[in-house]
């Protein structure tokens, strides 16, 4: 009889609902607050990120292509590895393993030797501009590395050059900043409104003292924690909805995959923020404790997810810090799933470190958790 | 399961760091009786309550409410008793009746809504009851708590002070209503530091240093207490009050209205003390009844036994 009860778990939810309608301040500061950073946010990122993952694509590993290539891990900006075929390098890009991919075409070495000018094709992963911008203006620098090994007649000359890069920007061919920046928002967004609000929430009971009055009631915590998150969740969707609206309607952003595995997804990146919401609200004595360790949590959000610097361009110790939190991983699903299309294959390998995280995060706040004042 | 006691602990601790808070209370209530809880501030009234109700386990001892082990069947407990707390801990942000509809969906009460409005009429809420909680003023606050906690018709009321800050009709009215409730069988345990509420207890337990120190019907505690008290009437009271409280044997001198009152556990000093001409000599003095609220200062002023 001491189990899960449907109806004290609504009472709850009703209490909940009632007060936060009636906090029309921080209602109005979850609908305006992620709809101004969209419009405010947009231009402020710019980095050099070097050693980016490259692929190359290569019919007939010639002389001429060994210099260009070595030419180009010279720049720092690439990491070049050869791929065995076109499937390869698709599947690369669309996992984000790959930003650029280098196609040189058959006969490279005979067509620049003719004169003919042959052009090398390189697939970018546009979807963070900012990441490949400086990567992809170093190869202007690269047409005169084969001069030395030329025939006299084809040396690189300003009107003449012996070949030719094509960039061409995949998923966000123009390149638009806020096709970036939408992702983020998402994330970070959703990170405040259920974790933030969730963790402030509770402690506000303990805080206000009628945590005690709610333990002495025969209302189980678990119920008390759950109606307190599912008006969030309710909220976090409607402004994940309204981003992408936005986005779509002003800025032109491209919805390309299913929004329903989008949809479900998230569920799992709130879950995470939900069970660390929990946690800390165990352990936090008063809202100020809470708002610090919340923001312990939306700092590296920010700054190691992705969001504010390429990833890429990270040292390693903090890609490897970034790879252990959620919002890393709900960034790379939902740019890959609005930007580039991706299914529930692609964005697998983001989820699993999610669900890991929360089941530990999960267990931790089983541990801490408390039905007495003590 | 019925109860002869409705609460029956043995020994009671508990500690917060080095501070014995409660130190080996021992307790029997009949049902159906009304238990006055004093004792100074910090003599851990509040925590004997919250371990009676499993709201923090004890760190020795144990027994049972309502025939319940209070560590074992703390969520049964706490179905059938009511607890107000002695902060009020109600949401500032519902009104009256959004507060105890709350309250009744927790409980799963059946008829929630009539339970409801009935309890409003009979906390006299009806006017406020569309009224936020926040906004109430101190008193029609705690009527509000006490509402909340009687809606689910429960066996044992435990009442953390619940008349402080409560004008004196409205303390009357309260204690009315906790006599009604004890007149239909439920037992109560309130806490309070007001002597006229103390005389209306069926028991008195008086806490100091987390041990009780005495318990009995008003009557039994103060003639029992061993305390010699003195009335006098006269002039300049006052003078004479602030002289009396610097001689030996006198515990304590204070002036109600036109007598002047003293009190010692030495009867030979307090005796010499009134019939100085330095203290009393001047008054006419008779000997008086002590109050239970003598008997209560004087335990409030002794340092507490075995204390370090
Ligand atoms: N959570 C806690 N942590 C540490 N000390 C505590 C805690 N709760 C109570 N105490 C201490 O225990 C002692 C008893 O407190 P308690 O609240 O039971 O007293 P009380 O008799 O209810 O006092 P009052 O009449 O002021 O309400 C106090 O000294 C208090 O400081
Ligand atoms: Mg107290």
């Amino acid at each position: 009889m001491n189990g899960f009860s449907f109806r004290r778990f609504l009472a709850v939810l009703r209490k909940e609902w009632i007060q936060v309608r009636r906090d029309l301040f921080t209602l109005q500061m979850i609908i305006a607050l992620p709809v101004l950073q969209l419009f405010l946010f947009g231009y402020a990122i710019n980095s050099d990120p070097k050693h980016l993952p490259t692929g190359l694509l290569s019919a007939d590993h010639s002389k001429y292509e060994r210099t260009l290539v070595a030419a180009m891990q010279n720049t720092g900006y690439y990491d070049i590895r050869s791929l065995a075929s076109e499937a390869e390098a698709e599947r690369g890009l669309a996992d984000g393993e790959l930003l650029f991919v280098v196609n040189i075409p058959p006969n490279f070495d005979r067509s620049v030797d003719r004169g003919e000018q042959p052009t090398i094709l390189m697939d970018a992963d546009a979807t963070d501009p900012s990441t490949i911008g400086n990567a992809a203006a170093a190869l202007a620098s690269l047409t005169g590395t084969l001069d030395r090994d030329l025939p006299q007649a084809v040396q690189s000359r300003p009107a003449n050059l012996p070949f030719l890069f094509e960039l061409h920007a995949r998923y966000n061919p123009e390149q638009l900043t806020v096709l970036n920046i939408v992702p983020g928002l998402i994330c970070i967004v959703l990170t405040i409104s259920t974790l933030f609000v969730t963790t402030l929430s509770i402690t506000r009971e303990t805080e206000r003292g009628t945590m005690e009055n709610l333990l002495a009631m025969p209302v189980r915590p678990i119920e008390v924690m759950l109606a307190k998150v599912v008006p969030y969740i309710a909220i976090g969707y409607a402004q994940v909805i309204l981003i992408i609206a936005i986005a779509a309607a002003v800025f032109g952003l491209p919805v390309r995959g299913s929004i329903l595995l989008l949809t479900l997804a998230l569920g799992l990146f709130i879950a995470s923020n939900l069970a660390l919401g929990l946690t800390f609200s165990t352990i936090a004595r008063n809202q100020m404790q809470a708002i610090q360790m919340a923001q312990f949590t939306l700092l590296p959000s920010f700054l190691l997810s992705g969001f504010m610097f390429p990833f890429k361009g990270m040292p390693v110790w903090a890609q490897w810090a970034g790879e252990l939190f959620p919002v890393t991983h709900a960034l790379r699903i939902v740019r890959g799933v609005l930007l580039k299309g991706n299914g529930l294959a692609e964005i697998a390998p983001e989820l699993w470190p999610i669900i890991a995280f929360t089941l530990v995060i999960a267990a931790i706040a089983t541990w801490c958790y408390r039905e007495t004042l003590d | 399961m019925t109860a002869e006691f409705a609460i029956d602990v043995r020994d009671l601790h508990k500690r917060y760091g080095d501070r014995k808070v409660v130190d080996g209370l021992t307790l029997a209530v009949p049902a159906g009786e009304i238990c006055g809880f004093l004792g100074a501030n910090g003599s851990g009234k509040t925590t004997t309550i919250r371990m009676l109700c499993g709201l923090i386990k004890p760190d020795g001892g144990g027994g049972t409410c309502l025939g319940l082990d209070i560590v074992r069947s703390a969520p049964l407990i706490r179905r059938q008793i009511g607890y107000m707390t002695q902060r009020f801990s109600f949401y500032d942000d519902l009104t009256v009746f959004e507060n105890l509809d709350f309250v009744g969906a927790v409980y799963e009460l059946v008829n929630r809504h009539q339970a409801v409005r009935a309890i409003i009429e009979r906390m006299g809420l009806a006017d406020r009851s569309d009224q936020l909680a926040g906004q109430l003023s101190g008193g029609w606050k705690q009527r509000l708590a006490l509402a909340a906690c009687v809606l689910h018709e429960p066996k044992l009321l435990l009442l953390d002070e619940p008349t402080a800050g409560v004008d004196a009709k409205a303390r009357r009215e309260f204690w009315d209503l906790i006599h009604d409730m004890a007149g239909e069988g439920i037992t109560v345990l309130v806490s309070t530091h007001y002597m006229d509420e103390a005389e209306r207890c069926g028991r008195i337990v008086y806490l100091s240093d987390g041990k009780i120190v005495v318990q009995g019907s008003p009557d039994a505690v103060a003639r029992g207490s061993g305390l010699v008290t003195y009335e006098a009437t006269g002039a300049d009271l006052d003078i004479a009050a602030r002289k009396l409280r610097l001689m030996a044997g006198v515990e304590a001198a204070a002036v109600f209205g036109s007598a002047l009152r003293i009190a010692g556990m030495d009867r030979a000093a307090l005796d010499r003390a009134i019939a100085s001409p330095d203290g009393g000599g001047a008054l006419a003095w008779h000997e008086a009844v002590p109050q239970l609220e003598d008997v209560f200062i004087h335990l409030l002023s002794q340092p507490a036994k075995g204390a370090s």
